[in-house]
């Protein structure tokens, strides 16, 4: 159980600044998915809520307590890295118990609970194996283990699935979804996979180049976004951004089309136009905002991707549910749904909707 | 439908020729010193070129053993190696993982020096450190080689220890220390097992270097009670002859803790200790 703030926190190798004006409140039990491209500092913010990672400047605080300089050791937080760094030279059983065993722990005490743990993560006839001879995904569960043992306050997860298969992936985060809800534990969680961190997070936080760009459930950033650095980052495929001139009513794309928004008040303002793939509606060819021309279609069963060109603006995709009969080389009419559709500053940043 | 190909009989013979090649071309200087050890004196001149000698004593080993100073040598070499193996060892660990694992001011110009110690020749800087040595009154004593042996295979260690500990990923200790453990606990529970192998191969490579150094040996050991083995082999030859057999059986006798030594640690040379750490 544990409330973890950052205030303004900052972090510096040398003069280069890698993390600059975190400021975060994780609330007890919270599950937050930090994501953002590479090199973002994703896990550097990670390993300074460790304790691995000096922090640079601002202040970091467990439960109110400032921990800045507090070890690792002493803040009864867990963490299971990307790489697992299961301890090559002992078996499951001792790598999974080896917190215990540094705190001196009863030793029928530590038994008990590896085998509990084992148990649950469906390793009881592996105890005895080093870990060279464990499969990924089994190796993986090691990792957990060695984290769950401990009971902690909080876990750290540095993108623990990344190197599993994709069936193992859903697998695990389905097991990683049981565990808090088990645990109830305070858990931070780092990824590069939309779905996981849609999926797992009570709130996302978005990082680009050392700066948070937006904190908020799943649901806000998909359908708010800040700015366009999470627009485009958040919701797959990849939300179509155009650019256009705001009017007083709407705004004007490349190819002179004039598409009205009536429920976005700084039209003025705009200067690109957000619309994710599912808010475009395919109309007969002559009606609708936009007339286009299909390039590739894929049938997915489920759904259709449409990557489509329109004639002043370039390539835009459409993703419809369904099958819908439409061939390369067609001509058609889109609509944009305009309700859905965002609206972006010169600097990048949305401008907000009414309601 | 066996996914594995059977292997082709010819290039299993051509592999066993070429390692039975290498082997005779390795081990036969060994062999012709045991021979030469095991001749009596009367027939090696006569015998000097045969494979196998008509007759065989074990005489010049027991000279060398129970009427020479050998025994002595052996000892001091024994000293003089493990001393500096040890002490060597010792300080490359230490170097070498904080050339692994930290970024400090003038780490590269350090680097840089060590680089630079292993590029004189070893006669240019022999008189200087006779003379230091001299100074110290160290002259004639083991510790005046246990330090010269020290200091001239440092850097060469540090080096071959910060490639073992660049090969243990920093994961590791991180874990370690997530797990409650101090640093000095990750590096002892952690580090140092997965270690041994390096510490294994140090150990091994300065104990040998030591044992058949002759040069410092000779220049700063006079007194035949502190000469170590390499010099006292020496003493076989005379200004009138070489008494060759002792001299082999003397030899023999010296690669035994050689081997048992590789034999020893031999088991912490294996490689892939750290497999399965990391990954898939
Ligand atoms: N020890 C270091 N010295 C200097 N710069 C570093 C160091 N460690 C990380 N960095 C830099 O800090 C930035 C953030 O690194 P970090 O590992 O946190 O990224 P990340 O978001 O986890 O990326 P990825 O998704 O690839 O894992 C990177 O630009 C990296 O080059
Ligand atoms: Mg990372």
């Amino acid at each position: 159980m544990a409330r973890i703030e950052l205030r303004d926190v900052a972090k510096k190798y040398g003069s280069v600044e890698v993390l600059r004006n975190i400021d975060l409140e994780i609330q007890d039990g919270e599950f937050i998915v930090l994501v953002g491209p590479s090199g973002c500092g994703k896990s550097t913010l990670l390993r300074m809520v460790a304790g691995l990672e000096p922090i640079s400047s601002g202040d970091f605080l467990i439960d109110g307590e400032r921990m800045n300089d507090v070890r690792p050791r002493d803040r009864d937080i867990a963490m299971v890295f990307q790489s697992y760094a299961l301890y090559p030279h002992m078996d499951v059983a001792r790598n999974m118990g080896f917190s215990m065993e540094i705190r001196k722990d009863p030793v029928a005490e530590r038994k008990s609970r590896v085998a509990q743990a084992a148990e649950t993560l469906g390793l009881s006839n592996l105890t005895d194996r080093l870990p060279k001879a464990l499969s990924g995904g089994q190796r993986q569960r090691v990792a957990m283990g060695r984290a769950i043992i401990r009971d902690p306050q909080a876990f750290l997860f540095d993108e623990p699935l990344s190197n599993l298969d994709a069936a193992l992936r859903v697998e695990m985060r389905l097991e990683i979804a049981r565990l808090h809800q088990k645990l109830s534990a305070t858990m931070i969680y780092v990824t590069h996979d939309q779905v996981e961190a849609l999926t797992l997070a009570d709130r996302i936080v978005v990082l680009n180049g050392g700066d948070i760009q937006q904190v908020g459930s799943p649901l806000e950033l998909y359908e708010r976004p800040a700015n366009k650095f999470v627009a485009q980052f958040i919701g797959s495929p990849t939300m179509n951004v155009v650019p256009v001139v705001g009017t007083a009513t709407g705004v004007t794309a490349g190819n002179g089309a004039e598409i009205e928004l009536p429920d976005q008040p700084l039209t003025a303002q705009a200067k690109e136009l957000g619309v994710r793939p599912e808010h475009i509606d395919v109309v007969d060819n002559g009606s609708g905002d936009l007339s286009a021309v299909a390039d590739v279609v894929e049938h997915l069963g489920s759904d259709t991707n449409i990557y489509v060109n329109v004639k002043g603006i370039g390539s835009m995709m459409v993703r419809k549910h369904g099958n819908i009969p439409v061939k390369s080389g067609e001509r058609l009419g889109l609509r944009i749904q305009t309700e859905n559709a965002h609206l972006f500053a010169k600097d990048g940043t949305a401008l907000r909707r009414v309601a | 439908m066996s996914a594995v190909k059977k292997p082709n009989p010819a290039l299993i013979v051509g592999k066993y020729a070429a390692l039975a090649f290498y082997l005779i071309f390795a081990l036969f200087p060994l062999y012709w010193l045991l021979k030469i050890g095991l001749t009596p004196d009367a027939l090696i001149y006569s015998e000097g070129t045969r494979l196998f000698p008509s007759e065989v004593t074990f005489s010049n080993f027991t000279t060398v053993i129970f009427q020479t100073d050998f025994v002595a040598y052996f000892r001091n070499s024994l000293v003089v190696s493990l001393g500096a193996a040890f002490f060597t060892t010792l300080f490359a660990a230490g170097a070498g993982y904080a050339f692994s694992r930290f970024v400090f001011a003038g780490k590269r110009i350090i680097i840089a020096l060590m680089l630079v110690t292993q590029m004189f020749p070893l006669l240019m800087i022999i008189a200087p450190i006779y003379k230091i040595v001299a100074d110290l009154g160290l002259l004639n004593s083991l510790t005046s080689l246990i330090v010269v042996y020290t200091a001239f295979n440092i850097p060469f260690a540090t080096f071959l220890m910060q490639s073992f500990f660049d090969g243990i990923p920093k994961d590791l200790e991180d874990a370690a220390m997530m797990d409650g453990c101090s640093r000095f606990q990750a590096l002892r529970k952690v580090v140092f097992p997965l270690t041994l192998p390096g510490l294994g191969a140090t150990l091994g490579f300065v104990f040998t270097a030591a044992w058949s150094e002759l040069l410092f040996a000779l220049m700063l050991i006079s007194k035949n009670d502190a000469m170590t083995f390499p010099v006292g082999l020496l003493t076989f030859v005379s200004k009138f002859s070489v008494d060759w057999g002792q001299m082999m059986a003397a030899g023999v006798l010296a690669l035994i803790p050689s081997c048992l030594f590789f034999i020893f640690i031999q088991r912490y040379l294996v490689q892939g200790l750290t497999s399965g750490a990391v990954k898939g």
